[in-house]
């Protein structure tokens, strides 16, 4: 006979046999009974206690995208649960993989306002892929596999099971199947060969290829791939914010990143090209600008998991649906072995302007404050560029990922869609939980570093060897550079008086130093990486820092700033 | 801009809880009125079907039904114009028993509108018009002018494609398959 165990136990035995090993939550009310479970499984199950439950699920996006597993947050209901919602609806718009499991009043009081009862399904059904209300305690597996299986095949994203007290508590026969299959959800659409010879043909005949990186490669494990499909046919290509690090920056083909901070040369040959192959992207308005201006002149290939992408924002000439890990070497296949050397060099004059313009300067000042480019460069380069690099949001943000260099894929953490400030510290966490291995460099700005700073308190518990670089300056620094450039210099509620980071970082314990002078970075630097720990170091950077090349939202490449 | 029409979004979906709200958000987050809508088992036992109109160009009709052929539970959506749909409406119509008398002309309407009577007694008469909207719409002009109309209610549309391809039971074929694969290559390894 089988032996019945409580619901609690079977939902920390369901994680178990879905290979979870690392758990972000925080107990209360009405998910004690599973807590409780979990003090006989904290061999099995690390639990990470954060300090807010917004980084609960941060931290299981760090954990995601850095590992590729499901990240998976544990929260109580009513505010525990509103509270994640952040996270979920970040985790939904970049697509990565997390089962957030929320506590819920028991199922007798569900719809009564009962003392923390919230409509958890209700208010997660339009940023979750999937969200679960489980009320008996018979159904806490079958749920878990589902919740798995949905949140990490076809395109990933969030799920949300809402677990009732009663099914907590009430006792189950437990025995646990993976699912592997869902009537009503096909999560990699069947491979059309006319749309893979279309694509073939169309950049065989091609003069001017340009292919465009999302973070679909990565998520499809695609990046061999696409390095042999660029390669055969010699296409130049360019990566999205997420999609950085799907290629090494210095792989030959690789031109920068697009978009609004992006490089100058893969934004202008995107209205250069004549046929544009879009790989796990979704042409985000970030990305295109201006869409009546935006590639008009090349014909569209698109190649995505999601049918919903294809032709949502760009008109799209040729559709290839499904993982792209299989499409790309289909189509490769039917590719010529071509040299494009004129074409792939025609990058290279943009490369020098915006190197004279806007890098040289960021990277190699003589004078004057610390510039964030040069300090982020200077760290990208101690850690050999191995490193994984977090950011938060802003100016930090866009710089981080400017100069940051790539060796390797899934080495880029930070949040694309939904542009979430006080989403650096928690990732940071959940990427070195995910990669321990790895070096962690989080860049984050003295504005989304108070969003969420209570973190430290965590990073102090579990003793996370995290390097944390504030780039100071004093300001809410991206929405400064707006109000410089188009609102006249009014700096309507940018200005922050800070506390004293460095002491703050003391009192969690945490090793820290401040530095602003350049004669100072490198030695500061070294000391910070050496350091067998976690680390704050405080940047104070020049505060009207712009960052350049700039298209401004909603305009097209002709009205690039470069700052000159 | 391209020009605003009536579409038919017909769903199947899966019987669970919360499923209309998956749909209507979608339709909410881009300011799209439903016109009509409804819901009914279909022929096939746990699968039910939405029927839903609304006001839409093309290009936005394809992507919210993409939208909605996404979620986890719905297995298809789609869209038709009027063209290529049999659709149908039904309307109630209750009117004062004493008043529908004396108009004179009972006959000549029912002829006239094919009208059916649900309920008669002492004080009210139910009647039942199915049809297209402007059908039912004009009995209820036609009603509303003459003895005047007590309550009025028009169901949503229903409506059945004229194409020979059947798609749900072709779809429900296809997922069949595609599980028998899964259970071979399983039975493979």
């Amino acid at each position: 006979m089988k032996q019945q165990i409580t619901g609690s136990e079977a939902l920390l035995k369901s994680l178990i046999a879905e290979g979870v090993d690392t758990i972000f939550g925080y107990p209360g009310g009405a998910v004690i009974p599973v807590y409780d479970q979990l003090y006989d499984y904290k061999e099995q199950l690390k639990h990470v206690l954060v300090r807010h439950e917004q980084c609960a699920t941060h931290a299981a996006q760090g954990y995601a995208r850095v590992s590729g597993k499901v990240g998976v947050a544990l929260v109580t209901s009513g505010p525990g649960a509103t509270n994640t919602l952040t996270g979920i609806a970040d985790a939904m718009i970049d697509s990565t993989p997390l089962v957030v499991i929320t506590g819920q009043v028991a199922s007798p009081l569900l719809g009564t306002d009962a003392f923390q009862e919230i409509d958890v399904i209700g208010i997660t059904l339009p940023i979750t892929k999937w969200a679960y209300q489980v009320r008996k305690p018979e159904d806490i597996a079958w749920a878990v596999s589902r919740a798995f299986y949905i949140a990490s095949t076809g395109r990933p994203g969030p799920v949300v099971l809402d677990i009732a007290k009663d099914a907590q508590v009430g006792m189950v026969d437990f025995e646990y199947q993976k699912a592997d299959y869902i009537r009503s959800y096909q999560p990699e659409p069947e491979i059309r060969m006319e749309g893979i010879q279309e694509a073939a043909k169309l950049i065989n005949e091609a003069k001017k290829p340009f292919c465009l990186v999302g973070q679909g490669v990565i998520l499809a494990g695609a990046e061999e791939e696409l390095t042999e499909f660029l390669s055969k046919n010699d296409i130049p290509a360019g990566c999205t914010t997420l999609g950085l690090s799907a290629l090494p920056t210095d792989f030959p083909l690789n031109k920068g990143m697009l978009g609004m901070h992006g490089n100058v040369g893969p934004n202008r040959k995107t209205n250069e090209c004549d046929v544009l192959i879009a790989v796990g992207m979704r042409f985000d308005d970030r990305v295109t600008g201006d869409l009546s201006t935006y590639a008009k002149q090349a014909k569209v290939v698109h190649l995505d998991i999601d049918d919903s992408e294809i032709g949502k924002n760009v008109p799209v000439d040729v559709r290839v649906l499904g993982n792209a890990k299989k499409t790309l070497p289909l189509i490769t296949a039917l590719l010529e072995t071509r040299k494009r050397a004129e074409w792939n060099e025609a990058f290279e004059s943009d490369a020098q302007e915006e190197y004279e313009k806007v890098i040289e300067k960021e990277l190699f000042p003589t004078d004057g404050c610390l510039k964030m480019g040069e300090v982020i460069r200077k760290i990208s380069e101690a850690t050999n560029n191995e490193a994984v690099l977090v950011t938060d949001v802003g100016q930090n943000q866009m710089m981080g990922v400017r100069y940051f260099k790539y060796k390797q894929t899934r080495s880029v953490v930070t949040s694309g869609g939904l542009g979430t400030m006080g989403f650096g510290l928690p990732a940071a966490i959940g990427a070195k939980m995910g990669a321990p291995e790895r070096t962690v460099c989080l860049f984050t700005g003295d504005g989304g570093l108070q969003m969420t700073i209570q973190e430290l308190g965590t990073i102090m518990q579990e003793q996370l060897n995290v390097k944390i670089i504030l780039l100071n300056n004093n300001f809410l620094g991206m929405v400064r550079q707006w109000q410089e450039l188009f609102f006249q210099d009014r700096y309507s509620a940018t200005v922050m008086k800070n506390p004293n980071f460095v002491m703050i970082a003391k009192a969690y314990g945490i090793a820290s130093r401040e530095v602003q002078k350049r004669e100072e970075l490198d030695e500061a630097i070294h000391e910070m990486l050496e350091h067998d720990g976690p680390y704050l170091l405080m940047a104070n950077v020049e505060e009207k820092g712009l960052v350049y090349p700039m298209i401004p939202a909603g305009a097209t490449i002709t009205n690039i700033l470069m700052g000159d | 801009m391209l020009e605003k029409k009536l579409y038919t979004v017909i769903i199947f979906s899966e019987n669970t809880v919360g499923l209309l709200n998956q749909i209507t958000i979608i339709f909410t987050r881009r300011q799209l009125n439903i016109e009509t809508l409804s819901v009914s088992p279909s022929a096939i036992s746990g699968i039910h079907k939405f029927t839903i109109t609304t006001y839409a160009d093309e290009n936005m009709i394809e992507k919210v039904v993409k939208q909605i052929d996404k979620r986890v539970d719905i297995l298809k959506a789609y869209y038709n114009t009027d063209e290529d749909l049999v659709f149908q409406e039904i309307a109630l119509y209750k009117l004062s028993t004493e008043r529908f008398l004396k108009m004179g002309t009972v006959e000549e309407l029912i002829r006239k509108y094919n009208v059916r009577v649900l309920e008669m007694n002492e004080t009210c008469v139910v009647l039942e018009k199915s049809g297209h909207y402007d059908e039912t719409q004009n009995l209820f002009k036609e009603l509303s002018e003459t003895i005047g109309v007590l309550q009025f209610i028009r169901s949503g549309r229903i409506a059945i494609t004229k194409s020979p391809v059947e798609r749900l039971s072709d779809m429900l074929a296809n997922m069949e398959r595609v599980l028998l694969e899964k259970k071979t290559d399983d039975g493979k390894k």
